[in-house]
């Protein structure tokens, strides 16, 4: 049929035309303040896709992004607008090097499973309280979600200098049982962070997708997030399902946290702000669309503009603000796809007419 | 003189979306002072070219003369300068403003922008004595009856000075003493001057109160009659388009022992009120049981109480013997209870998902769809495949999306879903709202096939007809009770619009054997 | 320190920490009873206190002690035009209410903070030349003990925020844009067949939330941490929108609940100098706002007060 065969054209039209519109918008903003985006996005590109070190650098934060937009997605999934992912990536990376430190001696294996566990349960638990606050309550989630990122900074950062380390503003690394580093990834990127969290988001994407296209769980979330009515009229439980989405999607953002502690940095440190791979995770969730593999994309493509902002003011004199830019309006016009399905319907029309014309 | 005795005239309308003609070169004239019917099914294309003719929508092609010149009705407020105002079937009412704010707002009376409201109420009170509809205009629109509102939106019309007044469906959701109440209200108004067209498929309310009547079909105006010498069989054939039976075929009930019984039952309403009062009800095997009523008397919440939707406050519900009070849906699905719900695509359908998905809505996570908490996608298909086939839904593949269907296929795949999973009871809420009139027989059909393999049905509809004609006996709810019970081929349309207005039924009896006296009487004197 | 001189300090403080939030909490207000979620308030106030920062450094030469209101201005007019974004997005575009927000909460700190890079050539203003400070209340502080509590030495920007609430009030509800305003957010499609131009309505109150949020991140910088920096804001356009949901869609609603998080906010800071509260330790006083937002929400149960049409994109029907 027209319309579905439109709609799977759509699914594929729109993330790509809002890349290269906010590409644009980004050189046009440029161009205004007299910087030279061609020489900026070359800088960006060539910077990290020419050398390894940096590739491995970008696919380690697209590890991260993959894991932040999967547990942005999964929620969204389910009617729910979890911008709490930052404060969530913070309480499971502060657990992760907790744990790891408190149990120097435990053999790898057991340290890193307990680690990345205590992590996902903990992320999953602060997500989880914005989930029965609405399931139960009727709270905006999006507010409290807010509200709780900033609780997790401050606690945070209360940990870290009181409990954790004794005074200090970071804390000790861990020790090589609780690394996700691995030789072979580390030599291949010439001494790159990228680590065996890489392998884990792979595996997260793949079960992510039997969740919701495999199992009645994910059938049940899917259902009530397009209508929590009628899958209510159909047995569903929606409080149920929303608690269980946001558990989920705290999960995946604690684990992310845990591999950004574990296998980025090795220690914590204190915050003056939200990590942005929380925020990131979100414009990668919502360009991907929902798909589990299209995010996994997008976490690719964020990465290397990420690591790619580093070379913008050496090599074109452009503050490395302007990716945070160009990501925000690349989310500017998925949100706004209406402008792309109408001027693509209007050139469509135009184009029959003039086909059709006698 | 007789063109400039026209006040409309529309010319070759036709207006399109996309490649569908809603109008398709239609024609309509009114005259000052008649009451105009404007007659048609649903979908037919009636509301499309009131629309255009109140600024809403543009005509594609075709002329519109009002007052005998040519206009472009571009907008709302070209149509109010113009002289046209519609009462709109779903009243355009701001439920938290009161009566005042409501049919002043657009046209309000200000000093610097500050809003008059004391000059705003006497205008609105003396403008509701005038015409005789009484409204207060301070109460919240959200605190007052459905007949004061559609009064407010009435007056909301006059004081935009309208001479030309369009009322879109206006008894729908009115008891047939209200009903009453708005014929004379439209006598009245064309009284004083005004001209009507009065939109509407209910052939009784145009046989009394209109002088003329316009028929269109899928689109097209088929012609104009005379209504005085017009029959209504004559009427729903140009409607229709071919001769159609007011009766539904059915033979008599079987009734066996009760599947459904309620006993001494009270449902709160969400702000805490009860809504429905200690009722007693059942309904027996090989039974169609209707429930009628006015909108908002009960039945809602009867209904998700018994499909556990609503907390249950006091008594008790037993499905199929087993008690299922206050149990959860799903639970009361097992039972044994099958439910057309009132909202299809609100509450019937995932309207995004694919249509397969929606067959096993509630049996995705029983054998054979799921195994372990595995989806077995290819028995899901199936099952989808085979219903679309036995229930005849129309569409090109079970992969596409609820929402690509028709509101008739909607429906009909809600009924499949519904009737094949053979429940002892199924609850039906107005399974026919929006229909058009091959898909309401269908139904009927199907309803009545369920009753004669033996399962209870419980029919909650708005409408009386339906009511009447598919159901054994009726249930006649009334501010929270059941005010009575009666057989179906006992009763008539007077006596239960006399219950549904809370007359109880001995004194109903009584009013209807008495009018039906008088009327004899008057038809003899006027002959 | 004697029991005036405290009062003094706790209302003194409390009101310049609210002074940010009452203007945004109302500007949420005109945005959500026009039916259109402005969680954008947040980058909007990033961009008003970014802009006020620097206009406060450029003119302090021409507008001498009149300069940080000036900046509150154009911190507002910047709010405005960047609001468009939003506006045209949500009402236009049909895009998610709080997908376009968060597009805009994006891409405010890093276009601020890029301007600001590709202006001063560092990631902060550094401090202003010129801030709110205190200020006495016009013959209002000279009334005794009330005076010196509430009047004497206290923040001019709250009292102006009280002020553009009261007059907010009259706006919503006594006056015709105010009636056709929530006649949008109830009811558009009522609205539109009585001739109102939903849209036009609907772009008026997102611009007047842009407006009244930009000049919320104005004082923010200008009477807070007297510089522009990524930290400036913070989250305070999302207590903001929490006082307005607090405050039930209504500016003065909206204005008690922003000087009550204000005081929240201000206890981390002067709670030192309080007795019992100084023995708190920081940490809890730090995280108390953001704790009392959420009880608040859970307390404020359902949303019964809110615009029925709140969030919906609407489809004009021509």
């Amino acid at each position: 049929m027209l319309t579905k065969n439109n709609e799977k054209l759509y699914n594929f039209l729109v993330p790509i035309l809002s890349i290269v519109l906010g590409f644009i918008f980004g050189a046009i903003l440029m161009l205004f303040f007299g910087y030279n985006p061609i020489l900026a996005y070359q800088a960006m590109f060539n910077g990290v896709l020419a050398n390894p070190f940096f590739f491995g650098e970008a696919m380690r934060q697209a590890t991260v992004l993959t894991f932040t937009g999967l547990g942005f997605a999964i929620a969204f999934k389910a009617g729910f607008f979890n911008i709490g992912v930052a404060g969530q990536v913070l309480v499971g990376w502060v657990t992760s090097i907790w744990v790891a430190l408190a149990f120097p001696d435990l053999p790898r294996i057991l340290l890193l499973t307990l680690s990345l566990t205590a992590a996902l349960l903990v992320g999953a638990v602060w997500a989880g309280i914005a989930g029965v606050l609405r399931a139960y309550f009727g709270t905006n989630e999006v507010i409290v979600t807010i509200m709780l990122n900033y609780i997790a900074l401050y606690l945070t950062n209360y940990l870290i200098r009181n409990v954790i380390s004794t005074g200090g503003n970071t804390t000790e690394r861990v020790g090589p049982n609780a690394s996700l580093r691995v030789d072979w990834l580390t030599q291949l990127t010439q001494g790159s962070r990228l680590n065996a969290g890489l392998f884990i988001a792979i595996i997260v994407v793949a079960l992510y997708w039997v969740f919701m296209t495999q199992t009645t769980a994910g059938f049940e979330v899917r259902a009530v997030g397009l209508n929590r009515f009628a899958s209510t009229y159909a047995g569903m439980s929606a409080p149920r399902n929303i608690i269980l989405s946001m558990f989920l999607s705290g999960a995946l953002a604690g684990l992310g946290g845990a591999i950004h502690g574990l296998g980025t940095f090795g220690n914590i440190f204190t915050q003056s702000g939200l990590p942005g791979v929380g925020f990131n995770g979100i414009a990668v969730a919502l360009l991907g669309l929902g798909n589990p593999v299209g995010i996994f994309f997008s976490a690719i493509l964020f990465g290397v503009l990420d690591v790619g902002s580093g070379f913008l003011p050496n090599r074109a004199g452009v503050p490395d603000e302007m990716a945070e830019i160009v990501i925000a309006a690349i989310i500017f016009f998925v949100g706004a796809n209406y402008l792309i399905r109408f001027l693509f319907e209007k050139v469509k029309t135009k184009k029959t007419a003039t086909e059709g014309g006698e | 003189m007789s063109e400039t005795n026209k006040v409309i005239e529309m010319k070759g309308i036709t207006k399109k979306f996309g490649n569908f003609k809603a109008n398709d070169n239609i024609h309509l004239d009114l005259k000052k002072g008649e009451i105009h019917a404007l007659l048609g099914e649903n979908g037919a294309g009636k509301s499309t070219l009131m629309n255009i003719l109140s600024g809403l929508l543009e005509p594609t092609e075709g002329e519109i003369w009002v007052n005998g010149e040519k206009v472009s009705i571009s907008s709302p407020d070209v149509a109010n300068q113009l002289g046209i105002g519609m009462v709109h079937q779903h009243f355009m009412l701001v439920d938290k403003f009161t009566v005042t704010e409501n049919i002043i707002l657009g046209k309000e009376k200000h000093k610097f922008g500050f809003m008059d409201q004391a000059t705003s109420q006497k205008d609105v009170k003396e403008l509701s004595d005038q015409y005789g509809l009484r409204v207060d205009p301070k109460a919240r629109i959200s605190d007052i009856s459905v007949g004061m509102q559609q009064r407010a939106e009435i007056l909301k019309t006059l004081y935009r000075g309208a001479d030309i007044l369009i009322f879109d469906e206006p008894t729908g959701v009115l008891t047939p003493q209200e009903i009453e109440e708005l014929m004379e209200i439209m006598n009245a108004l064309v009284k004083e001057g005004k001209s009507i067209i009065l939109i509407t498929h209910k052939l009784d309310e145009i046989k009394k109160v209109a002088d003329r009547c316009t028929v269109i079909r899928r689109g097209k105006s088929i012609d104009t009659v005379d209504v005085a010498t017009t029959s209504q069989q004559e009427l729903a054939d140009m409607m229709v388009g071919r001769s159609v039976s007011f009766k539904v075929d059915k033979k008599p009930a079987d009734p066996k022992e009760p599947v459904l019984e309620i006993k001494n039952l009270t449902v709160k309403e969400a702000r805490g009120y009860d809504a429905v009062k200690a009722i007693d009800l059942d309904v027996k095997a090989g039974e169609i049981l209707g429930i009628a009523g006015v909108d908002g008397n009960g039945q809602s919440e009867l209904i998700q109480a018994i499909t556990g939707l609503t907390k249950v406050d006091s008594g008790s519900i037993k499905l199929d013997g087993k008690d299922i009070t206050n149990k959860k849906p799903r639970k009361i699905t097992e039972t044994g209870l099958g439910h057309i719900p009132e909202d299809r695509q609100r509450y019937g359908l995932v309207l995004q998902m694919k249509l397969e998905e929606n067959m096993s809505l509630q049996t995705y996570y029983q054998k054979p769809f799921s195994n372990h908490g595995f989806l077995n996608h290819k028995e899901i298909k199936e099952h989808a495949k085979q219903l679309i086939e036995e229930f005849d839904v129309r569409t090109s593949s079970e992969e596409n999306t609820a929402s690509s269907l028709s509101g008739g296929n909607q429906q009909k795949a809600i009924i499949a879903r519904e009737i094949y999973r053979n429940p002892a009871l199924l609850i039906a809420a107005q399974p026919t709202r929006g229909l058009d009139v091959g898909a309401i027989e269908y139904i009927h059909k199907r309803l009545i096939e369920q009753r004669d393999h033996g399962k209870g049905v419980l029919l909650m509809s708005y409408e009386l007809d339906e009511v009447m004609n598919v159901s054994d006996r009726i249930a006649v709810m009334y501010d929270g009770n059941i005010i009575a019970i009666v057989n179906a081929d006992e009763t008539n349309e007077k006596e239960l619009g006399l219950l549904m207005a809370g007359v109880p039924l001995e004194k109903a009896h009584e009013q209807v054997t008495e009018t039906e006296g008088k009327e004899r009487e008057t038809v003899a004197n006027e002959k | 320190m004697d029991i005036i001189r405290l009062m003094q300090l706790i209302v003194s403080s409390s009101l310049t920490f609210a002074a940010p939030l009452i203007l945004t909490a109302i500007g949420g207000t005109f945005s959500e009873r026009g039916g259109v979620v402005n969680i954008g308030l947040e980058g909007i106030m990033v961009m008003g206190a970014f802009m006020s920062a620097i206009f406060n450094i450029q003119f302090v030469g021409t507008f001498g002690t009149m300069t940080p209101w000036v900046g509150m201005l154009a911190g507002g007019v910047i709010g405005l035009l960047f609001s468009i974004i939003h506006a045209v997005a949500t009402v236009n575009l049909r895009a998610d209410h709080i997908v376009s927000g968060t597009v805009i909460n994006l891409a405010a700190p890093a276009l601020a903070v890029f301007l600001t890079r590709a202006l001063f050539g560092a990631a902060q203003t550094g401090p202003l030349p010129r801030a709110f400070g205190r200020t006495n209340i016009f013959l209002l502080h000279r009334i005794p003990v009330i005076g010196p509590i509430f009047f004497r030495n206290t923040s001019g920007p709250a009292f102006f925020g009280i002020l553009v609430a009261i007059i907010s009030w009259f706006i919503l509800f006594k006056t015709r844009f105010g009636l056709r305003l929530r006649s949008v957010g109830e009811n558009p499609h009522a609205a539109e067949t009585l001739g109102i131009k939903v849209y036009t309505m609907k772009y008026a109150g997102v611009l007047i939330s842009g407006f009244l949020g930009g000049m919320g991140g104005a004082i923010q910088s200008q009477a807070i941490h007297n510089e522009f920096g990524i930290l400036t804001v913070a989250g305070q356009g999302f207590i903001a929108m929490a006082a307005m949901i607090f405050g039930k869609w209504n500016p003065l609603g909206a204005m008690g609940a922003a000087i009550f998080f204000g005081f929240a906010q201000s206890l981390a800071r002067v709670g030192n100098s309080i007795p019992v509260i100084q023995d708190i330790p920081g940490v809890w006083l730090q995280i108390l706002p953001y704790l009392l937002t959420i009880l608040v929400l859970v307390g404020v149960i359902g949303r019964a007060e809110a615009p029925a049409a709140i969030g919906k994109t609407y489809i004009k029907s021509k």
